[in-house]
C-alpha cells in the first residue's frame, strides 16, 4: 500500500508515464553515468568472457569431465558450511549483545568485529600453526597424556573441509554480526515488548519474532561471507581445499590453458550471480525504512542476565573473538618477537604508506561510483539499470588474480594502441602509460569491492522513505540537489561504513596487487606475501600485525557508525 | 574551448616526456621474478658490483607470462627468473622469450638443463627426494616406483598434487613409463597417502616429526632451510627426525627440477641482460646462488654448500627437462583424473 502510494506521488511529480522506453531511460544523465560506470566495472568480466570464448572444445570437455564435478561439489559444500556457521555465530552474538545486559557486553559489542581485520590467508596460516602437532594445544594434550606421536590420540585437522569451514567462518562471521546487529539496533521495541507482555519467553521471541525480521540482514551478511569464500585462494591453497578457484589456477598455470581457466571463472561468476539473486529474493518487499521509522525513539530495555546465564552469554561472545582474533594475533605476535629485527624497516614503512594511499583512493572512488549506481536504482524503475548495477557488484566473487588479468589485458592493449598512434604521428613512443602505474591497482580494488559499497549504500537508501525525495523534488530541488542536500546527510553512517569496508578490504587485498604492481611498488600485503610464499611467514610477523592493526581502526569505526548513538 | 586545447596538448606533451624519459635510463636490467626478491638479491648485488649495471626486480606469484604477453613490445622486462621447468617452458610456449646464443652460457650449463633452441637456461637444480623417518623407516634406498607399493599404505605425505614440483615429478614418470603406467602408479601413491595432500614441503617434514607419516616427498633445499633455522630452532628437530633418501640412485637417478632464467622477447636492455645471464652462469655467481638457496649449482665442478653436501651424493636423472615439460599438462590432468588431492580413500 505504502509503496504504491509512493510511486503514485513520484509519477505525479515527474508528470509522465512511469514506464519509459529503454531509449529514454538511457538518455537521462544519471542513467548514462550509471551505465558507463557499470560498463567500466564490468570490463574485466567482459575480458574474461572473451578469453573463455577462445577455448578449444577439447579442453572444455576435459575440464567438464575431470575437475568441474569435484570442484563444484567442494565449493558448494564449503559455501553451505561457511554460510551456516557464520549465520549461527553472527546472529547469536548480535542477539545477545542487542537484547541482553551481561558482563562485558559493551566491549563485545565492538570486539566481535575484530576478526574481520584478519585476512583469510593469515587466519589459515595461524590456525594451522596453533592447532597443529607443534602448536600449544596439542603440546598440552601430549604433556597430559604422555604421548609422543600423533597416532596415539585423535585431534581434528585444520587442513580439511570442516577445518576450512571453521577457519573461514571465524573470520567472516562479522559480516553477519554487523548487519544483524544494525537491524536489531533499529528494531521496533514495541514488537518485542508486545511479545513479552503476551508472555512469550526470550528464546521463542528470538525464534518467532526476531529471526524472521532479521532474515534479510542475515542473508546480506552471509552473502558477503560466501563471496569472500569463493574468491579466496590464499587460505584455500594453504589448506589444500580444491575449490573452483583452486582449479582455475591449476588449469591456468599447470595446464597452460588460460581459456579453460576463464571458463571455470565464468562458472564462479554464475554462482556469485545466483548468490546475489538469492540475497535480493530473501530481501524481497522488505525495506529497512519501515522498521526504523516505525520504531520511533523508544529503545528496548535490555534484559539483565545475572549469574550463570550472564556468564554463559559472555562466554558465547568471547569464544569467537578469542578464536577469530586472539589466535591469529598470538601466533603473529610470537613471530614478531622472534624475528623482530626483520620487522620494522624502511621497506615496511614505504609499504605502509603505499597501502594507506591506495586504500584511501580506492575507498573514495568506489563509494562515489557506488553512490551514483545505487541512487540511479532508487530513482529508476528500469530493469536495464537494475541489471547493470547488479553486474557491477559481481566482481567481489572473482579471485583477485583473475580480476587483475581481466584488467591488465585490455588496458595493456589500449596502452600499446596509444603507443602505436603516437609513434606513427609524432615518432615518439609513449610506452605503457596506464599499465605501468598504480592506477590499475586502484581500478582492481574498485571492481572487487564495489559490492561492499553498494550493499551498504543500498541499505542506507532503503532506510529513507522515498516520500522524502518526492517532497524535496516538489520543493524545487533538482535530483542531484535532493541527493546532496537531503539524502546524503541522512546517509552519513552508510557512506562511512561503505568507505571503511572498501578501505579494510583494500588493505588486505593481495592477489590483484601482486599481479598489477609496477616495479618498486609494495603494499603491506605484498610485503607479507613475499615472505609467506617462501613458507617463512614467521619473518613477516611484524608486517602481518600491521595489516591487522590497519584493519582494526576502520573496524571499530564501522561499528560505531553503523550503530551510532549506542 | 580555446583554453582547453593548449591545456590538453601541454598535458599530453608532459606525459610523453615523462614516459619517454623513464625508458631512456642508463645501464640497467629489469627482472620479473617468480623467486622472491631477497633470495636473488645477493647475486644481483655481486653483478652490480662487478659491472656497474643496476637491476630492478619485480616479484610475481602468478600470471607472469600473461603479463609480459599483454605488455607486448613495450614490456619493460629484460630477464625472467623462475623456478620450475614448467614455468620456463610455459614462457617459451607463450612466445614471450627469445633465443640466446652465448658460448659462455653453453660452456657453463649442461645441455639437459637448457632449452635446445636457447629460450631458457637452468641456474640451479634441486632434487625431488624422499624424507624418511629415522625411527620408523629402516631402508636406506628407495625408488619412486616403490611409493605405490601397498606396504606404505597410510604412511606417505605430500603437498598438493597440482603443485608444480609434483606435477614435474609426475611428468617424469609419464616420460619414463608411459601414461597408462604412470596413472596406475599415481593411483597407488594416492592410496598410500597418510592424509589429504596439503601444506608445503616443510609441512611434510613436520608430519614425519609428529608421527603422522613415515615418508614425505620434498625438495632438497627445505632440509637445509630447516637445519639452519636459528630463529625457530624447533625446526632443527623436525630435520633431525628424518633422513634424505635419493630415489632411484641405483637406477636412472633422482628427478631434479631447476630454477632458471629466460630473455624476454622485447627486452629493452638486451646487451646488459646478456651480461647478467652470462654472469649468473659463471662459477662465482653459481657458488653464491647455491649457498643462498641450498640448491645445487648447475655448472659442473662448482660445489654446493657444506650443508647440501651433507645430504649425501645426488645422482640426477639425465632425462632432459624439455622432455619433462612436454608431459606436464598430461601430468596435471592425471592428478585430477585420479582425484589425487582428495586424499587417501577412507
Amino acid at each position: 500500500m505504502q509503496q504504491k502510494a509512493e510511486k503514485n506521488t513520484r509519477v505525479l511529480i515527474r508528470g509522465g508515464s512511469r514506464r519509459s522506453s529503454p531509449f529514454s531511460v538511457m538518455m537521462r544523465p544519471l542513467n548514462i553515468a550509471t551505465l558507463l560506470i557499470a560498463l567500466t566495472v564490468a570490463m574485466p568480466l567482459i575480458a574474461l568472457i572473451v578469453i573463455a570464448a577462445s577455448g578449444t572444445t577439447e579442453s572444455i570437455t576435459n575440464i567438464a569431465n575431470t575437475i568441474l564435478p569435484v570442484s563444484t561439489k567442494i565449493t558448494v559444500l564449503l559455501l553451505l558450511g561457511v554460510g551456516l556457521l557464520t549465520a549461527i555465530i553472527g546472529t547469536m552474538c548480535a542477539w545477545l549483545v542487542s537484547f541482553f545486559e551481561f558482563p562485558g557486553r559493551k566491549i563485545f559489542s565492538w570486539a566481535l568485529m575484530l576478526p574481520l581485520a584478519v585476512p583469510t590467508y593469515i587466519a589459515a596460516y595461524s590456525f594451522v600453526e596453533f592447532f597443529s602437532f607443534t602448536g600449544p594445544i596439542q603440546e598440552i594434550i601430549r604433556m597430559i597424556g604422555g604421548y609422543t606421536s600423533i597416532k596415539q590420540y585423535w585431534f581434528p585437522e585444520i587442513r580439511t573441509l570442516p577445518g576450512t569451514i571453521f577457519t573461514l567462518s571465524l573470520v567472516l562471521y562479522p559480516y553477519v554480526y554487523i548487519s544483524v546487529r544494525a537491524l536489531f539496533h533499529f528494531q521496533s521495541a514495541r514488537l518485542i515488548e508486545t511479545a513479552r507482555v503476551l508472555g512469550v519467553k526470550q528464546f521463542p521471541i528470538f525464534l518467532r519474532v526476531l529471526l524472521p525480521l532479521a532474515r534479510p540482514a542475515i542473508v546480506l551478511g552471509v552473502t558477503l561471507a560466501m563471496m569472500e569464500t569463493i574468491n579466496d585462494i590464499g587460505a584455500i591453497e594453504y589448506l589444500g581445499i580444491q575449490t573452483l578457484t583452486f582449479s582455475i589456477f591449476s588449469v591456468w598455470l599447470n595446464q597452460n590453458d588460460i581459456a579453460g581457466a576463464a571458463q571455470l571463472a565464468l562458472i564462479l561468476l554464475l554462482i556469485a550471480f545466483l548468490l546475489i539473486l538469492f540475497e535480493r529474493w530473501a530481501r524481497r518487499g522488505r525495506s529497512f525504512a519501515e522498521n526504523r521509522m516505525s520504531s520511533s525513539k523508544t529503545r528496548y530495555t535490555r534484559m539483565k542476565l545475572e549469574g550463570q546465564s550472564g556468564r554463559v552469554a559472555a562466554f558465547a561472545c568471547v569464544l569467537p573473538i578469542v578464536i577469530g582474533f586472539g589466535i591469529p594475533l598470538s601466533v603473529l605476535a610470537d613471530y614478531a618477537i622472534s624475528y623482530y629485527p626483520f620487522g620494522l624497516d624502511g621497506d615496511l614503512l614505504e609499504a605502509l604508506i603505499t597501502s594507506l594511499v591506495f586504500a584511501s583512493l580506492a575507498a573514495v572512488i568506489t563509494v562515489l561510483l557506488a553512490l551514483v549506481l545505487t541512487y540511479a536504482v532508487r530513482k529508476s524503475d528500469s530493469g536495464l539499470i537494475a541489471f547493470a548495477v547488479r553486474i557491477a557488484s559481481v566482481g567481489y566473487a572473482i579471485p583477485g588474480t583473475i580480476i587483475a588479468l581481466g584488467i591488465f589485458l585490455p588496458i595493456a592493449m589500449f596502452d600499446n594502441y596509444m603507443d602505436g598512434v603516437f609513434r606513427q604521428t609524432f615518432g615518439i613512443s609513449t610506452g605503457l602509460l596506464i599499465t605501468g602505474s598504480g592506477a590499475t591497482i586502484i581500478y582492481a580494488y574498485t571492481v572487487r569491492f564495489m559490492a561492499m559499497a553498494e550493499g551498504s549504500l543500498d541499505g542506507g537508501f532503503k532506510k529513507i522513505p522515498t516520500q522524502l525525495d518526492s517532497a524535496a523534488r516538489s520543493l524545487g530541488r533538482t535530483s542531484s540537489g535532493t541527493l546532496y542536500e537531503v539524502l546524503l546527510p541522512l546517509m552519513r553512517p552508510a557512506v562511512a561504513t561503505a568507505a571503511l569496508l572498501v578501505f579494510v578490504d583494500s588493505i588486505k587485498e593481495l592477489s590483484a596487487t601482486i599481479m598489477l604492481r609496477p616495479f618498486g611498488i609494495n603494499t603491506l600485503a605484498t610485503h607479507v606475501y613475499d615472505f609467506a610464499s617462501r613458507a617463512r611467514i614467521e619473518e613477516a610477523g611484524f608486517a602481518s600485525l600491521i595489516i591487522v592493526a590497519a584493519g582494526i581502526i576502520p573496524v571499530i569505526l564501522i561499528t560505531k557508525t553503523a550503530l551510532d548513538g549506542d | 574551448m580555446k583554453i582547453l586545447t593548449p591545456t590538453i596538448s601541454t598535458f599530453m606533451a608532459g606525459a610523453v616526456i615523462l614516459a619517454a624519459s623513464s625508458s631512456l635510463s642508463a645501464a640497467e636490467v629489469n627482472i620479473y621474478s617468480y623467486r622472491q626478491a631477497d633470495l636473488i638479491a645477493p647475486l644481483l648485488e655481486a653483478f652490480t658490483k662487478e659491472t656497474g649495471i643496476k637491476t630492478n626486480v619485480l616479484f610475481l606469484n602468478k600470471g607472469l607470462v600473461d603479463r609480459v604477453k599483454a605488455e607486448g613490445e613495450n614490456s619493460p622486462v629484460d630477464v625472467i627468473f623462475t623456478v620450475d621447468i614448467g614455468r620456463l617452458s610455459g614462457a617459451k610456449d607463450n612466445g614471450v622469450t627469445q633465443t640466446v646464443k652465448s658460448d659462455v652460457i653453453e660452456a657453463n650449463i649442461p645441455t639437459e638443463y637448457r632449452d635446445p633452441e636457447g629460450h631458457w637456461f637452468g641456474l640451479t637444480t634441486r632434487g625431488r627426494v624422499i624424507y624418511a623417518s629415522v625411527d620408523r623407516v629402516a631402508q636406506d634406498t628407495i625408488t619412486y616406483e616403490e611409493l605405490a607399493d601397498p606396504k606404505w599404505k597410510g604412511k606417505i605425505c605430500t603437498r598438493s598434487g597440482q603443485h608444480s614440483y609434483n606435477v614435474a615429478l609426475f611428468a617424469s614418470m609419464i616420460a619414463h613409463h608411459g601414461e597408462a603406467e604412470a596413472e596406475k602408479w599415481l593411483m597407488g601413491l594416492k592410496e598410500n597417502l597418510a592424509r589429504k595432500p596439503a601444506g608445503n614441503d616443510r609441512a611434510q617434514a613436520k608430519g614425519i616429526f609428529s608421527g603422522e607419516c613415515d615418508l614425505g616427498l620434498g625438495n632438497t633445499y627445505y632440509v637445509g632451510l630447516m637445519q639452519t633455522n636459528e630463529k625457530k630452532p624447533e625446526q632443527k628437530d623436525w630435520a633431525k627426525s628424518m633422513k634424505i633418501l635419493f630415489p632411484n640412485s641405483e637406477g636412472r637417478g633422482t628427478h631434479v627440477n631447476i630454477s632458471g632464467m629466460a630473455m624476454a622477447k622485447h627486452a629493452p636492455h638486451k646487451a646488459d641482460a646478456m651480461k647478467l645471464m652470462e654472469f649468473l652462469s659463471s662459477g662465482p655467481a653459481q657458488k653464491i646462488y647455491g649457498e643462498q638457496v641450498f640448491e645445487y649449482p648447475i655448472k659442473p665442478g662448482v660445489e654446493p654448500s657444506a650443508i647440501v653436501m651433507g645430504f649425501g651424493e645426488i645422482k640426477p636423472d639425465t632425462l632432459s627437462l624439455d622432455e619433462i615439460a612436454k608431459h606436464r599438462k598430461k601430468a596435471s590432468e592425471l592428478v585430477d583424473k585420479v582425484g589425487y588431492n582428495e586424499g587417501p580413500p577412507s
